[in-house]
């Protein structure tokens, strides 16, 4: 198992999701995160002075899937938040141990899979 | 005077008494906006425990020495305001009650200017120490000196022109700020290890906003009200000085502040409302309408400048002592250039314009300026003098600021127990122990159930 960890603009999440959704893979956390890299800060200006916030306010996207379903969610998130610009962000892969459902308490890649006997909501 | 004409002027008086109370929410949110999250809530509870103790000082004393006639220092009459009382001669009736409430709500703005240079880091027992030596005694004997035929009333036969406080008020509430914030010392990463000046944001653009058009709301009545009468309809002059100036003071700031800096600072177009209205307290009662945007319009400017200036030296997180203080000098300063023969006062002479431009002898328009800078001089002088002294007792007491981990933390956790705005700052699962209460436990007892949607897209 692996774990996609992208940190992407806050724009380009919802075409992300909605591809992956179609794809299948429906599992997915998002969190607010700030972080520097290539990009410059901003200026803030206020009552005259000036304050440079080095951190920019950027979307940190997590997907575990099974090994190879790896690429394509990589190529998912590349396809939409690229955009050419620095300050696109950047995808790390992890390797993961275990997974297990907390209500059923069942363990192993399976607990990934979406539930298609139940069908998925957006 | 007969009944009818009492009343209605009283009518008026009454209305303006409610406009300038509510310039205490002007106040309460204009700093709350300027200070951080983590001190929203204590703002609220600053400017409640001010009025309740401003009341009750001036109920108490304040009052008598304001306006109980007396000396040319302190009135001697009024104390304890009750019935079967005679307050400098003349028996209390209805009038006097609503003269006196009127007396009080501007005690409580000028008390509440105060606190603008200390927020974030003082203690909540200097606001009640101070609040209650500044409502019984501090104003009280600037406002008996100018209003309550006092020194300043009658100079050499030419009295101080005040119409509403650009100094009684204005003045004196910046001078207590200055003396307060040179004991306090500026906020905790407010300057660098070089010494330079540091941006500490406030929180809410949109309540600054809020406060600043309370205010500009409540001073309608605050210079209107000043005429105590409704006779020739005298305060809807002063009304519209007040707007003229006000508007001026928001395009003098605002073009200041982007020739400086380039962008349209926010907080400080409202500051240049706030300069251009204190700009024209003093003189709102006294000039002529072309003047109203020039002294409102130089007051913008000045803020500007004085607030670039002042944050070098001293952390002022709202600005007060440039849009109160320096602006509140200007305002009675200008009395003496712009004063109109047609308006001003008896014994007052017109102001240095209509003698440089028209027929007005010099020598008398120089004296009226002067008179107007000594109460400038002594505002300052009596106001710093009492405040230094009074700050520096609390600081040797009690303490004047919270120690570094309280300030770090922010005073609404650290003196008042909980945050103006606790989801900020306490996580969501917290709230929740999932328990029943000791009444009915069927319903509380059945922990929050999930939101449907979080259910719907089950892994």
């Amino acid at each position: 198992m692996k774990k996609v960890e992208a940190f992407i603009r806050h724009e380009a999440f919802e075409p992300i999701r909605a591809e992956l959704l179609d794809r299948g893979f429906p599992s997915l956390s998002i969190s607010e995160a700030k972080g520097s890299g290539r990009q410059k800060g901003i200026v803030e200006r206020y009552r005259g002075s000036t304050l440079t916030v080095n951190v920019r306010p950027k979307l940190k996207l997590e997907v575990v899937v099974e090994d190879k379903d790896k690429p394509l969610v990589v190529e998912t998130i590349l396809k939409h938040a690229r955009t050419g610009e620095v300050g696109d962000g950047k995808i790390f892969v992890l390797p993961v141990e275990e997974a297990i459902r907390i209500r059923t308490g069942e363990d192993g890649e399976e607990v990934l899979q979406a539930h298609s006997e139940e069908g998925i909501t957006a | 005077m007969p009944q009818i004409v009492s009343e209605l002027n009283m009518a008026w008086v009454a209305v303006a008494t409610v406009l300038v109370f509510l310039m205490q929410a002007g106040f309460m949110f204009l700093e709350i906006g300027f200070s951080r999250q983590k001190n929203a809530g204590t703002g609220v509870a600053k400017i409640l425990m001010n009025l309740a103790l401003c009341t009750i000082a001036w109920w108490a004393i304040g009052y008598g020495i304001a306006e109980g006639g007396g000396n040319d220092f302190f009135g001697d009459s009024g104390f304890f305001f009750h019935f079967d009382q005679t307050v400098a001669g003349e028996a209390v009736n209805g009038e006097t009650a609503m003269l006196m409430l009127y007396g009080l709500a501007f005690c409580a703005v000028s008390l509440a200017i105060v606190w603008g240079t200390t927020l974030e880091r003082i203690k909540f027992g200097a606001y009640v120490i101070y609040a209650i030596v500044f409502g019984a005694v501090i104003y009280p004997l600037i406002a008996h000196a100018v209003w309550g035929g006092g020194l300043l009333s009658d100079i050499g036969g030419k009295p101080v022109m005040d119409f509403a406080g650009s100094s009684v008020v204005h003045l004196t509430g910046a001078v207590g700020a200055l003396a307060a914030l040179l004991l306090l010392g500026p906020r905790k990463g407010k300057y660098d290890a070089g010494g330079r000046p540091r941006v500490i944001p406030g929180h809410s653009m949109p309540l600054v906003g809020l406060g600043v058009i309370i205010l500009w709301i409540g001073w309608f009545g605050f210079n209107g009200g000043s005429t105590f009468e409704t006779a020739g309809n005298f305060f809807g002059e002063v009304m519209l000085n007040t707007q003229l100036a006000a508007a001026a003071g928001v395009i003098g700031a605002s073009l200041a502040v982007y020739l400086k800096s380039r962008t349209l600072d926010v907080g400080m177009a409202g500051n240049g409302a706030i300069a251009g209205l204190v700009g024209i307290t003093a003189p709102s009662g006294f000039v002529e309408y072309w003047a109203a945007p020039i002294i409102g319009f130089v007051a913008g400017l000045l803020v500007v400048f004085a607030v670039l200036a002042i944050d070098r030296l001293l952390d002022d997180p709202v600005g007060a002592l440039s849009a109160h203080g320096l602006a509140g000098i200007w305002g009675t300063l200008s009395v003496g250039i712009f004063g109109s023969a047609r308006l001003v006062s008896e014994g007052a002479a017109p102001g240095l314009w209509y003698s440089v431009f028209g027929d007005e002898p010099f020598s008398a328009s120089l004296g009226q300026f002067a008179v107007q800078g000594l109460a400038v001089l002594f505002t300052f002088i009596v106001v710093f003098a009492i405040s230094i002294v009074t700050f520096a007792l609390i600081r040797g007491t009690i303490g004047l600021r919270v120690d570094d981990e309280e300030e770090e933390a922010g005073l609404d956790i650290s003196s008042h127990g909980m945050y103006g705005y606790p989801e900020q700052f306490i996580p969501q699962p917290e709230y929740s122990t999932g328990l029943p209460g000791p009444l009915g436990a069927g319903a509380a007892g059945a922990a929050v159930p999930a939101p449907a949607q979080m259910t719907a897209t089950e892994p």
